[in-house]
């Protein structure tokens, strides 16, 4: 400042910078480090857990990986890394379990017409949205037919027994008829849950209790041992449909009480003013109360949804083959034994990049639909 | 215009206008619902006799009392291969209590620490946090299970190179080896003043209180409560010379002989569970805090409340009241994945009286009933407790 302050009109002098200490990389670390003595020593641990953990595992993941080879000892042999060389040698059996090679084209297929069905649900700017969803009712239909085969109309396509189900290809088959189903049945339950006829309600609310307070797995134990004396004699129920059911039901218990949160969110002005427009139970829950109740459940209806996705690793404790299943099953192979840590760890990653991705896709909706109502 | 130009109602009949009366309507639909359900049960009824009679079985509950004649290895009760099918179901119960109760504990720990983490304004610590708990949540709990269980399994060392922690404990692949303790006859003392501080705190905490509503002062509750709790039996524990015998662990031969043993199954189930359970507790926690509003932090510092006794006093309190329903379906939630416990091996009520109870005497619906009506109270009596304690902490609206 040499004095030529008066050069400047009033008001016209230019903004100066802020003091050094408050901007730059040293102040960012200065508050969001090391603000306080807690903070220095909640630093110095992650860093030290950082230091600690990061470069072992990149090492022994990536750096001192092995990516191909025949068995266990050629790993080994190489190095004492990740033996990545079992993963990539199973792959296709990670992926379609023992389903039948030539056949493994309507699993690709169905996968296909899985992503084209998704779409219109997922974004509702797109092309072609109406007749996509009338597509997408109708998927489940197709895909279950794709993949078990059999004569239906003239087509033949070869039966797969779905014992031969396996892999990530099963975890979707279950997770997905999970998710279609027991949305409908659990906003049916929710609203019975409500309902002014007492024994609907009785029915609905013990069900739902029951559900919700017993585990998935003794569930399943159900559906494998004890459902078969429930049925006609002569029945023979296919394990894998016992499971779908029983996964649906499980969900629909859980996706029921996310959507009666919704419900009784909704002030009671809606329903009165619906019924005072004349409107139908039916009407009214479906142009009015649903929408609105259906729109704030999103995020619990996702992370059921998520939820489910997960359990259906459940299967393999009767005897299905998820991933995990496969991944058990493979490391009891002497070729390959001792290899759990790569098997789990590939399989997490499977799990977290589709988890990841919905939980993502919530967040997504809800600033979609957020109309700006909120206080 | 005239009023011949008024429609004639028609003749409605009987039947449509029934329906059309709410009421009525009500009673049919109710009617029609009660007879499916009934039918349904009744079908299912009848067939499981029909079943059952084809293939000679019966519905009894005597094989519980039937030797069981197999071994479970970790058990809080005295238990061998002669013992019956109900103590093995006993053991089964306190296995899934013992997991469970330790899981709530450490879960609850781990949680409210990620929670507090994810809204500190330390970088470092706050992504540390939220790259573990989307990992950990993104994951299904059983691979937790079988990736902690294959890693203590083959990473740890087999009981002749084990870890040594202070030549006291040890960690083999066989399981963590401890001293057992011994009791001598002073230590009755200490369990007493133990119990006396826990008395003592639940009646200081509620006179603190009291003090502090009606005069404004404040007593360091918590020094005092860790002092009676924690103090107190630990100095009279020392005054009477430390009246505990350990019983330490020997390697004889190929294991570890003596001392207590915390086997593999427990503590990777217990790790799982808890560590998966916090990811949860931990954005249930963050959510509460975050929703108790600014301005009540900003009242508390303007009326000179310091930082810690406004984290106490006005933020907590109210931040509980959001945290606990959900917190109350994550512990039932924990419970109940204990069941996984079978992926495994750890000897639960689903491995006990629901797998090896089961295939010995083929009594599925009686085991498979047993089970499902276990959980249920199990679930029910949380969340009765929870209720209870929900009650307790609520606003109390004027």
């Amino acid at each position: 400042m040499n004095g030529n302050i008066e050069n400047y009109k009033p008001g016209e002098h230019p903004d100066l910078p802020p003091p050094k200490n408050l901007v730059g990389p040293v102040a960012w670390i200065r508050d969001n480090l090391l603000s306080s003595p807690t903070n220095v020593i909640l630093t110095i641990l992650s860093v030290w857990l950082l230091i600690e953990v990061i470069p072992p595992v990149v090492e022994w993941a990536f750096l001192d990986a092995i990516y191909t080879g025949e068995d266990r000892n050629e790993c080994r042999a190489r190095g004492d890394g990740a033996c990545w060389a079992f993963i990539s040698e199973r792959f296709l059996l990670f992926t379609y379990g023992f389903y039948p090679e030539p056949e493994r084209w309507r699993v690709n297929l169905s996968f296909i017409l899985l992503i084209i069905a998704v779409i219109p649900v997922l974004y509702d700017r797109v092309p072609l949205r109406k007749p996509g969803l009338y597509f997408t009712a109708l998927f489940p239909f197709i895909a279950a037919y794709l993949l078990v085969g059999g004569d239906f109309l003239g087509w033949n396509l070869p039966h797969v027994p779905t014992e031969k189900f396996g892999g990530f290809m099963l975890t979707l088959v279950v997770g997905i008829t999970g998710i279609a189903f027991s949305l409908p049945l659990g906003i049916l339950l929710a609203l019975g849950r409500q309902s002014r006829l007492t024994i609907i309600r009785v029915f609905c609310v013990s069900f739902i209790e029951f559900i919700r307070g017993v585990p998935l797995i003794t569930l399943l134990f159900v559906a494998s041992t004890m459902l078969s004396y429930f049925l006609p004699p002569g029945t023979n129920f296919d394990l894998l449909l016992r499971v779908l059911i029983m996964v649906t039901l499980f969900a629909s218990g859980y996706m029921a009480e996310v959507i009666r949160g919704g419900l009784q969110a909704i002030p009671k002005g809606q329903t009165e003013a619906a019924d005072s427009m004349g409107l139908k139970y039916w009407q009214s829950m479906r142009l009015i109360v649903l929408p609105q109740a259906l729109k704030i459940s999103i995020p619990g209806i996702v992370n059921t949804f998520i939820g489910l996705y997960k359990d259906t690793t459940l299967v393999i404790v009767i005897g299905l083959l998820d991933p995990l299943g496969i991944g058990r099953a493979s490391l009891s192979d002497t070729k390959w034994t001792g290899l759990s840590n790569e098997v789990y760890l590939f399989v997490a990653i499977f799990f977290f990049i589709s988890c990841f991705a919905m939980s993502r896709y919530s967040l997504y909706l809800e600033r979609k639909l957020e109309t700006g109502h909120k206080r | 215009m005239s009023e011949s130009a008024i429609p004639q109602q028609p003749q409605r009949n009987p039947l449509s206008r029934l329906w059309n009366d709410k009421e009525a309507r009500s009673v049919i639909i109710q009617i029609f619902a009660f007879s499916c359900i009934f039918a349904f049960f009744f079908f299912m009824v009848r067939n499981a006799m029909y079943n059952l009679e084809a293939i000679g079985k019966d519905i009894s509950l005597d094989f519980l009392w039937q030797p069981s004649s197999y071994d479970i290895s970790q058990s809080l009760i005295e238990y061998n291969s002669r013992s019956t099918h109900f103590r093995a179901m006993i053991v089964g119960i306190l296995n899934t209590l013992l997991v469970a109760v330790s899981g709530i504990i450490l879960a609850t720990v781990i949680g409210f620490l990620l929670g507090v983490f994810r809204l500190s304004k330390n970088f470092l610590i706050n992504k540390l946090a939220y790259v573990y708990i989307e990992y950990v949540r993104n994951v299904p709990v059983l691979l937790h299970i079988l990736l902690v269980h294959g890693l203590i399994v083959h990473t740890l060392p087999l009981p002749k190179n084990a870890v040594n922690v202070a030549d006291a404990g040890f960690l083999t692949n066989r399981g963590f080896f401890m001293p057992k303790p011994s009791m001598e006859p002073m230590f009755w003392l200490v369990i007493v003043l133990f119990v006396l501080g826990i008395v003592f705190t639940l009646w200081f905490r509620r006179y603190a209180k009291r003090v502090q509503d009606a005069t404004g002062r404040h007593y360091p509750v918590f020094w005092i409560c860790t002092a009676a709790i924690v103090g107190i039996p630990a100095l009279a524990f020392l005054v009477t010379g430390m009246p505990l015998a350990w019983e330490i662990p020997e390697l004889k031969g190929f294991n570890f002989r003596g001392g207590m043993v915390i086997r593999p199954e427990f503590i990777a189930l217990w790790l799982a569970l808890s560590l998966y359970t916090a990811a949860f507790i931990g954005e249930i926690v963050r959510a509460g805090i975050t929703a108790v509003n600014w301005g009540q932090t900003e009242a508390a510092f303007a009326l000179g409340i310091s930082r810690n006794r406004t984290l106490n006093l006005v933020v907590i309190p109210q931040a509980l009241r959001i945290i606990v329903p959900p917190l109350t379906s994550q512990y039932l939630n924990l419970t109940k994945n204990s069941s996984l416990a079978i992926a495994i091996g750890y000897m639960d009520i689903v491995a006990t009286i629901g797998g090896i109870s089961l295939n010995q005497t083929g009594r599925e619906m009686e085991c498979m009933t047993i089970v499902l009506m276990l959980y249920l109270t199990f679930s029910l009596l949380i969340s009765a407790f929870m209720n209870w304690y929900n009650q307790r902490i609520k606003l109390v609206e004027r």
